[in-house]
């Protein structure tokens, strides 16, 4: 697969030389390909927003690469800005960063700092609009009158609105309820879909990321735990829940049929493969 | 980034400096910034640096974090010992051009830059050790004699310790709002500065708002705790003095009027012409 982002050896550390400094990211090493959906998960403090924010040069390393497209983004500092509309980062929290007066003009900050045209912006926003699922009459109103979660999709639409040749979004669906999550990841699931663009996702919750990617870094006290499909990373329940993460309830099922002696497969994370798996093993003879 | 601004900035310790009572060190600094303003002898200097010094080993601030405080004001204290250095008049040391050091000039400009140096230094170790809440109490308790003349005290206590504790969390903010406007192509660094002054308003309207939002939601949730003012209101942590802060300003009482009653008697010149 074409990589579009590698992360090499990559180290932070917050506030270095002071009594507070800290390591946040410790040599990590990965790889982001082109096309795909992938989730990042971690307990609190793990590293995940340090991560991030290294993708579009937020953040400089302390020490390592961050490669997009097979370029060093720090090789021209200059250049740096021209890196954070290849990658669009919606940060945790967005909500608080919406300021201007329609929400229109909101998501078009984006597209009007790359100096674009008029139509161009006006397409864009439409677009991306339709995207984070703001509605047309939602466009002149002041962001302010709006709820949390119709906030939270404007602050996305607004990096969309760049049209990123990777999107990275930082726990969007934090303190929503489980309706706005869902509707919200649908959201984005049509949007990679459709444009076929690099999404990148992390996330608190195991059922969240194993419902959505196609593929699942695990972060755990600043370093990669484990990396691969939803399949392969649930299969080892086991240290996951070691590194204080759960795993989906389905999983866990699976896993205590184990225990008890069944041969069912540990890396099972939906209803649907759960009951396969409990019918093949009932043809087979198996004792149910 | 922001964050390393270490204006004020509590470094948490356990050691005599740090459990002294907020009151003493107070107290403290003040005796010390009149000996620091009466002293005008390198004797008393060289006396002063040394009582800082030892407080610094004792607190266990690290110097290179006691030095960092300085930077901000290097410029200040180059521009005054310079301008003493050339524009004191007396007897002449060297001189070329139209430029004349003279030996006063030289000792003023040594005596101002060890008066500022030291003045900053000793604020900074009191800021150093002494968290900002015990700082705000320390004052309350000592201005509390002027609420006799209607000063509210303890409003304007309440006010401070509220403001230093927002300082962080708003420059965190001011930080995340920043990044979140940077992902998003804002641009604050560059252009004249009618450009730079407009790119502020993406950072600053989020600000402000959040800003209202906490202050807000901070007032509800004092009244909601029937927070009604000074009046009558106990306190969770009571200063009290131990044997060690009677002792720590005994010391410092003497150091301030050693050093201003020697001065006045010219001890110092009698000291010098000693040891010529
Ligand atoms: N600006 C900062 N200065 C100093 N330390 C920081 C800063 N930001 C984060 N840290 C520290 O770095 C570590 C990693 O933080 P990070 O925000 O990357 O975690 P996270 O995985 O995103 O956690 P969460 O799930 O809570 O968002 C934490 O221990 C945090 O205290
Ligand atoms: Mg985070």
């Amino acid at each position: 697969m074409d990589e579009i982002i590698r992360i090499e050896n990559l180290t932070h550390t917050y506030s270095a030389g002071t009594p507070f400094e800290h390591c946040a990211v410790d040599g990590m090493d990965l790889s982001i390909y082109r096309g795909e959906f992938l989730g990042i998960i971690g307990h609190t403090g793990s590293g995940k927003s340090t991560l991030i924010q290294h993708l579009n040069g937020l953040l400089k390393p302390t020490k390592g690469r961050v490669l997009l497209g097979g370029e060093d983004i720090w090789a021209d500092p200059k250049k740096i800005r021209s890196v954070r509309f290849r990658v669009g980062l919606v940060f945790q929290y967005p909500e608080y960063q919406l300021f201007e007066e329609t929400v229109y003009r909101d998501i078009a900050f984006g597209p009007t700092n790359m100096g674009l045209s008029g139509e161009e912006i006006d397409r864009r926003v439409r677009d991306a609009a339709r995207f984070a699922g703001v509605s047309e009459q939602m466009l002149e109103k002041s962001p302010f009158a709006l709820s949390g979660g119709q906030k939270r999709r404007v602050a996305i639409a607004g990096v969309i609105a760049m049209e990123p040749e990777v999107l990275v979004l930082d726990e969007p669906t934090a303190g929503l309820d489980p309706r706005g999550r869902e509707e919200l990841l649908s959201n984005i699931s049509a949007y990679h879909k459709e444009r076929g663009n690099t999404v990148v996702l992390v996330s608190h919750s195991m059922e969240e990321i194993a419902r959505n990617v196609d593929r699942i870094v695990v972060l755990s006290d600043s370093r990669v735990l484990l990396s691969g499909t939803p399949h392969e990373v649930f299969a080892q329940g086991d240290t996951l829940t070691r590194a204080g993460l759960d795993v989906p309830e389905v999983t866990r099922i699976a896993m205590s049929l184990r225990e008890r002696g069944l041969a069912v497969d540990a890396g099972v994370y939906t209803v649907r493969e759960l009951s396969d798996a409990l019918l093949a093993l009932r043809k087979g003879g198996g004792v149910c | 980034m922001l964050k390393d601004i270490t204006l004020g900035q509590f470094f948490p310790g356990n050691t005599l400096a740090h459990r002294l009572d907020p009151r003493t060190k107070l107290l403290v600094t003040v005796l010390y910034i009149v000996a620091l303003f009466s002293a005008r002898s390198l004797w008393g200097y060289a006396l002063l640096a040394l009582v800082l010094a030892i407080s610094v080993r004792v607190s266990r601030v690290k110097l290179r974090s006691l030095l960092r405080g300085l930077k901000p004001v290097l410029f200040i204290i180059a521009f005054t010992a310079i301008l003493n250095l050339f524009y004191t008049p007396g007897r002449t040391l060297v001189s070329f051009w139209t430029l004349r050091i003279t030996y006063e000039g030289m000792r003023t400009a040594v005596t101002m830059m060890l008066r500022i140096m030291l003045l900053i230094m000793g604020t900074f170790l009191l800021t150093y050790t002494t968290s900002p809440i015990r700082l705000t109490d320390g004052m309350e308790s000592l201005l509390s004699p002027l609420k006799r003349i209607k000063l509210p005290v303890h409003e304007l206590a309440m006010m401070m310790s509220i403001s230093l504790r927002f300082i962080p969390t708003l420059i965190e903010e001011t930080d995340k709002i920043m990044s979140a406007q940077k992902a998003r192509g804002a641009d604050f660094e560059s252009g004249n500065l009618f450009h730079r002054a407009k790119a502020l308003i993406p950072m600053l309207v989020p600000l402000f708002i959040s800003a209202f939002r906490r202050a807000d939601e901070l007032a509800t949730a004092m009244e909601c705790r029937c927070y009604h003012g000074g009046e009558g209101r106990t306190k969770l942590n009571v200063l009290r003095y131990e044997a060690r802060d009677y002792l720590v300003l005994a010391f410092f009482l003497a150091l301030a009027v050693g050093i201003v009653a020697s001065e006045k008697l010219g001890v110092p010149a009698r000291l010098s012409a000693l040891l010529v």
